[in-house]
């Protein structure tokens, strides 16, 4: 079936590009990256036409890549139904976003370079998604982080881009290591990393080792998808550009982590303290990210918390053991995030690069066709029923409901606070008076198809689309009641957001000034990052300056390569002398040293 | 007729070796530098026929022929150099002849 074009055509793409893109024409560029990225998304397609019905996984077998002892890695694809979900989320919005950008990146310097990343982010998320072992996932895990790293540092020039950079790789790091060595510890107890040796033996497996493993898991997917304690590196991301956050740090690459979990169920289900603090993890970071998303006023970094939140709900429905659940959400997730993201472009592309709320305000008849799109994807954010967002996130709370009350409270008070913050930026944008100095002008139509295609999908992709039943896991029966007051929790966050943004707007200041501290707290975003400045990163760069620099570098390396030479020259000096150019010196040294030599021997034999 | 001991060889050798090194060492001009080596050359040659001699072995006398053979090209080039250090410097003092230093 050749699964290996998938990824491979992106790579193609990023290849020409890369190599050759400099030279050529706009249009050159656009045909070879969006050409690819729909290559790959018809194969797609016509894998599952010729798979279908696909009850089992198909897999391939391309050549062994590593054999040692009992470890035997081979490079291998697989397809079953959890993947197919993916591979369609991935080509078909990454295409779409890909189209957007022609439009945003217009008027950008290094075109074909945006677009050759993008594409080598296609191949390395395609090889995440169709490897059939831990190890071949986890080049395309290494990989889509580092084209996360090269686009968010996309404006190189810019201290804080390159900053925002360096600070998801590092953070990533953390997590990475995490994967690692979940990775040895299979090795170690399953002798193998292909999916389904491990979760064959999953069962039979000690319940320590697999929540050892599940924690390890864990973590690593709590870098790459942003949970708590590693979502920092999620809201500085917003550096790069909007398709980009769209792209990579809203629709595809931050469910990774949700996606591995999900493929890992089999561990999961057979460590249920593993579970149970993904779970924990999914709901404190869904309400934690929640509350700092309330306060902030660059459009991007709303819509970032808002990212960390969600997928804190995706955490919590596959701790939950909701995995289908998760899944349904990241796939819903992907159509109405990256459509908030791409409108929000829309709006920075209007106002020519600005971001922040306060400067903006009207736009509603400015650009028409980015509010009435963008209003679908906060309407399915919300949940409000029939929009896609309310089917996944209803499933999750059912799903948590059943596993733990308190957590269905907490996600619905979360849904609540989703749904307000999101209005609060579309009416802040949206509605009232202009209030910036630029003049807004609507996208051209190559940025306001895409938005519409995700429109549609926002608003039918929950009902159309039976995520779970497709993944052969129907939840439990539908509670109405329970329903019914997730959606009044969404209604009212709307309602509120409209009372204070809209309806009285000097309210919100108001509300503002009378909880100051809590206030400024929540905007301060809990001081995460300072504390974390405070915690890890100054000690470890003043350790590292005062002992690994001044101390190990300067006196310990420096010193002995420096004391070598400095020792070898003053023994040179002193030799030095020896050399007077004056044969007859040379001849006496000869002479000394036979005779230094023959009473040497002369010790040292015995005379006779 | 009683034989001359080995020791008596031997010791005009080494004597003769010395006054070669103290020449070497201590005269200044070249040609006399340079029979200090021959002399030096010959004071081993005597040794090496000495112990050829004592030990009843040919490889003495060979050793003999090669310094011999090696003395003869020595002191064609070394005179060669001589003539030719004579012909641009108009000196024999060794010490003058020191451009290699620095």
């Amino acid at each position: 079936m050749q699964l290996w074009l998938i990824p491979v055509l992106p790579l193609a793409g990023f290849l020409i590009n890369g190599l050759f893109g400099r030279r050529f024409s706009k249009g050159a560029v656009n045909a070879v990256a969006i050409g690819s990225v729909a290559l790959s998304f018809a194969w797609v397609l016509k894998t599952i036409l010729a798979l279908s019905p696909l009850a089992g996984a198909y897999s391939e077998h391309y050549f062994t890549w590593i054999r040692s002892g009992i470890v035997n890695i081979g490079c291998d694809l697989a397809v079953d139904r959890l993947t197919i979900v993916m591979l369609l989320v991935v080509t078909g919005v990454g295409a779409v976003i890909h189209v957007y950008s022609i439009g945003y990146m217009a008027h950008e310097g290094g075109y074909y370079r945006f677009f050759a990343f993008l594409n080598l982010f296609m191949f390395f998320m395609l090889v995440l998604v169709l490897a059939s072992n831990y190890l071949v996932m986890f080049v395309g895990w290494e990989g889509v982080g580092l084209c996360s790293y090269l686009l968010i540092g996309f404006y190189f020039d810019k201290k804080f881009a390159t900053d925002a950079g360096n600070k998801a790789f590092i953070v990533n790091r953390i997590g990475d290591f995490g994967f690692s060595l979940a990775m040895f510890y299979m090795v170690k107890n399953f002798g193998s990393l292909d999916f389904a040796t491990v979760f064959k033996q999953a069962p039979g497996a000690p319940e320590a080792t697999l929540t050892i493993i599940g924690l390890l898991l864990m973590l690593g997917a709590c870098g790459k998808s942003a949970q708590l304690p590693l979502y920092v590196w999620l809201p500085d991301a917003m550096a790069g550009p909007t398709p980009v956050s769209a792209l990579i740090h809203a629709a595809t690459m931050v469910t990774a982590g949700v996606y591995m979990t999900a493929r890992s169920w089999a561990i999961y289900a057979h460590a249920p303290a593993a579970a149970e603090t993904v779970a924990i993890i999914g709901i404190a970071t869904a309400f934690f990210a929640a509350t700092i998303g309330l306060a902030q006023n660059d459009i991007k970094k709303v819509f970032a918390y808002s990212t960390v939140s969600q997928l804190g709900y995706m955490f919590l429905g596959v701790g939950c053991g909701a995995f289908s659940a998760g899944i349904y959400h990241l796939v819903t997730h992907a159509f109405f995030k990256a459509l908030l993201f791409l409108g929000a472009g829309s709006v920075i592309h209007a106002l020519s690069g600005e971001q922040d709320l306060r400067n903006m305000g009207g736009l509603r008849k400015k650009t028409p066709w980015t509010f009435w799109t963008m209003m679908c994807a906060a309407v399915a954010i919300a949940g409000v029923p029939p929009f896609a967002g309310f089917f996944s996130k209803d499933a999750i709370l059912l799903a948590a409901h059943h596993y733990a009350p308190w957590m269905y409270w907490l996600g619905t008070i979360t849904a609540g606070m989703t749904a307000f913050y999101v209005f609060r930026a579309m009416f802040l944008a949206f509605f009232g008076e202009y209030r910036g100095h630029e003049h807004p002008h609507e996208s051209p139509p190559v940025m306001l198809v895409p938005l519409a295609v995700l429109a549609l999908l926002s608003i039918g992709g929950g009902f159309a689309l039976n995520v779970p039943e497709f993944l052969g896991t129907a939840g439990g029966e539908e509670d109405r009641a329970l329903m019914a007051i997730s959606t009044a929790a969404g209604v009212m966050g709307i309602a509120l957001a409209w009372l204070m943004y809209v309806a009285k707007p000097g309210m919100a200041d108001s509300f503002a000034a009378s909880m100051r501290g809590l206030y400024t707290l929540v905007y301060n975003k809990y001081f995460v990052d300072e504390i974390y400045g405070a915690a890890v990163v100054n000690p470890l760069v003043g350790g590292s300056r005062a002992v690994l620099w001044k101390g190990v570098d300067v006196g310990l390396i420096d010193g002995a390569a420096n004391g070598v030479g400095a020792r070898a020259r003053n023994i040179g000096s002193v030799l030095r002398l020896m050399q007077s150019g004056n044969i007859r010196s040379y001849a006496t040294w000869v002479l000394f040293g036979s005779v230094v030599l023959i009473v040497a021997l002369g010790i040292a034999g015995g005379l006779r | 007729m009683t034989e001359v001991p080995i020791s008596w060889f031997l010791t005009l050798s080494a004597v003769l070796f010395v006054l070669g090194v103290a020449g070497f060492v201590f005269r200044r001009s070249v040609v006399t530098v340079f029979m200090s080596i021959e002399l030096m050359l010959n004071a081993v040659n005597l040794s090496f026929v000495t112990f050829s001699y004592q030990l009843q072995q040919v490889n003495g006398h060979l050793f003999a022929f090669f310094v011999m053979v090696v003395a003869a090209a020595e002191a064609a080039v070394g005179l060669a150099i001589i003539l030719t250090v004579f012909k641009n410097r108009a000196t024999l003092n060794i010490d003058d002849v020191d451009s290699m230093k620095n």
